[in-house]
């Protein structure tokens, strides 16, 4: 694991390519590449240049509006931090086991959640790369392209995600700011009639995902040396797993490997987190640069989301995913998959599981019953963990004795991915872009690498006028002029 | 039975004037439950246009998006969308025109006729309040969408109104 790339020795005498905005992922990243006269690449860097201030945003408030509140920080997975945030805060009223039919109506909203956003994310945001190539005609590389040529597979997408989204609906109460899950529990179950119109589509979407993934499963067995070489860098990778080493989205505790796939840590309770994350900031970008503290800084970084979580995992509870799992793993071999395109083949396997969880639950009597809500002692700090299609999202609250948050930390997917996802743009920088003439299709290369991770861009940056940030004036003739920092205390040095 | 005319609000409440579209539909929810109408018209709102809403549009007349943007003339435009084929930027996020775009490939059929409602904003804060301008371009706005729910045709009103 290198670092090589983050820094020019000397950036003043570098042309600058600047890919604004990265296109299909959710908020604003910017990649800026600095190149010499025979554009061999000299520094990469994948920067968050949108801001959003959501700690600010949560202090002050009730905390029985939070898992609301919260929605609102990101149009695109917004059920992952009202889960998030639920069980943070059950610890606030004492809630230390949910009723079976709280927990199972959460769980069910939380695979609602993943099936539609992973579906999203290959049949719309991916498959267009996928199946034209990542240099193709631009004009034909997005979703109406796929529909033209492959109308099929686009309208899947388009059910897979409108059944993902139905779930959210009827678990959550509404199709979007939903209320479903509230500290403690949840303040519906489904109804027999919300379950059966559920049960008429389920088996359709197991299949569906199933074919789903031997799809990506194909594409990796056409094309090996594309698919195991893109863009790859070993890392170490972090994910939490359920009690048993299962494949658990909603709740376990954190396990870690290293770049060899060997255990570093397991069985860690998240309440610890702080012990064992820390946050590095660094002038050029608004994310903060998580690592594991026990390895430091330059060497604890590491990789979260389907990739991580599917070799995390001993096994997966459901049949058909499992059954995918082997394969996969079989695939990779003794070491662990470490190309970024695997994450397309890990996230369909989630993708099965998530079906096939949804088909259980609906055939579990618990997820009708009556018992929602638990409470207990008073607490006044609570940290909630869920996987969420991103990774691992991490709510963190203190609420004082007026019922008010205090304090609001969040690490959400993204951020735990920054460094893996510079990494790989690096490494297809080198790859393919070193020493060649810049064009579309080559800039769309690093585009491919960063939306393997699926990012989630615009809830990932941290409270305002906390964050270091650097501007850097370049003249036309690709030279630095000056720059303009602010660090992370405020204040300001021009150069 | 679906209705006729879907009117989709685009928007955050949770950041500054972005919550003009929700802020509206809620009037014309009020507007139209005094209605004989109220039947045509379903309303909807969601933080951005996504795939899925493509199935949302299918057996209408008419859709009718409404969306706060920066760069709109105050107080709002009012202009019609249509799916063009030509290759748009993707993302988490689509564009009313993407939209009808992926619906005419996905039902091998013409969109129905849509229409976007832009709400000139200022300030698009997380944690802010819509400004107070952008609140009266919002009342203007709801004027104007009383007229287009009796209005029998839409395109007549565009050309009162620069897009």
């Amino acid at each position: 694991m290198s670092l090589s790339l983050e820094t020019a020795a000397n950036p003043e005498n570098l042309r600058r390519v600047a890919i604004d905005p990265v296109s299909r992922v959710e908020g604003h990243g910017k990649v800026t590449i600095l190149l010499d006269d025979k554009n061999r690449i000299h520094q990469v860097r994948l920067h968050i240049v949108e801001f959003r201030g959501f700690e600010k945003f949560i202090q002050g408030r009730p905390y029985w509006e939070v898992p609301v509140m919260v929605q609102r920080l990101c149009g695109i997975c917004p059920v992952s931090h009202h889960l998030a945030a639920s069980k943070a805060l059950d610890a606030i009223v004492g809630a230390k086991h949910l009723t079976p039919t709280a927990e199972k109506m959460r769980r069910l909203m939380h695979y609602g959640q993943m099936l539609q956003s992973h579906a999203l994310h290959f049949f719309h945001l991916c498959s267009p790369d996928l199946l034209f190539g990542f240099d193709s005609d631009v004009s034909k590389r997005n979703i109406v392209g796929v529909a033209e040529k492959y109308p099929e597979t686009a309208k899947r997408g388009i059910l897979l995600r409108k059944f993902g989204q139905e779930v959210i609906r009827h678990t959550a109460g509404k199709r979007i700011h939903g209320t479903g899950s509230v500290p403690g529990g949840v303040n519906k179950s489904l109804s027999i009639v919300e379950r059966d119109e559920l049960l008429r589509d389920i088996y359709q979407m197991v299949s569906w995902s199933r074919e789903a993934v031997h799809m990506v499963k194909e594409l990796h067995h056409k094309n090996p040396e594309l698919y195991n070489s893109f863009g790859a860098f070993r890392a170490n990778y972090m994910s939490m797993v359920g009690y048993d080493g299962s494949l658990d989205l909603y709740h376990g505790r954190l396990r870690g490997r290293d770049e060899n796939g060997n255990v570093m840590f397991d069985g860690v309770d998240y309440n610890d987190y702080t012990d064992l994350i820390g946050e590095e900031v660094k002038n050029w970008s608004y994310m903060k640069f998580p690592y594991l503290k026990s390895l430091g800084r330059e060497k604890g970084w590491y990789r979260v989301g389907p990739l991580s979580r599917i070799q995390n995992c001993d096994f997966i509870s459901t049949p058909l995913a499992e059954i995918e799992r082997r394969e996969f793993m079989a695939y990779s071999g003794v070491m662990p998959m470490h190309a970024p395109l695997g994450y397309h083949w890990a996230r369909m396997i989630e993708m099965l599981h998530a079906a096939e969880m949804i088909k259980d639950l609906l055939h579990d009597d618990d997820i009708t019953g009556s018992e929602l809500m638990t409470t207990g002692e008073r607490g006044f700090e609570g940290v909630g963990v869920i996987e969420a299609p991103r990774g691992t999202l991490i709510h963190h609250y203190r609420v004082d004795e007026n019922d008010l948050v205090t304090m609001c930390n969040l690490i959400v997917s993204t951020t735990h991915n920054n460094q893996a996802m510079n990494e790989a743009v690096r490494r297809v920088a080198q790859q393919y872009l070193h020493g060649h003439e810049i064009t579309e299709g080559l800039l769309n290369h690093i585009e491919v690498a960063i939306r393997a991770f699926d990012p989630c861009l615009s809830c990932a940056t941290h409270a305002l006028g906390k964050m270091p940030l650097e501007v850097e004036v370049v003249g036309v003739d690709g030279i630095q002029l000056s720059t303009l920092s602010r660090s992370g205390d405020g204040t300001f040095c021009a150069q | 039975m679906t209705a006729p005319v879907l009117i989709f609000a685009i928007g955050n409440e949770s950041r500054g004037d972005d919550a003009l579209g929700p802020l509206l539909l809620r009037d014309i929810d009020k507007y139209l439950k005094n209605k004989d109408n109220c039947q045509d018209f379903e309303l909807l709102e969601d933080f951005q246009l996504q795939i899925e809403h493509a199935m949302d549009m299918k057996d209408r007349q008419r859709v009718l998006f409404i969306d706060a943007g920066m760069d709109t003339p105050a107080p709002f435009s009012f202009y019609r969308s249509k799916a063009t084929g030509e290759p748009v930027l993707y993302s988490h996020a689509l564009a009313p025109q993407a939209l009808l775009d992926v619906y005419a490939q996905v039902y091998g059929e013409s969109p129905p006729d849509a229409y976007i409602l832009c709400i000139k904003g200022e300030s698009f804060e997380l944690g802010e309040s819509p400004t107070p301008t952008a609140l009266n371009h919002q009342a203007l706005a709801l004027d104007f969408v009383k007229q287009l729910l009796d209005a029998v045709s839409w395109d007549a009103l565009i050309e009162t109104k620069p897009r």
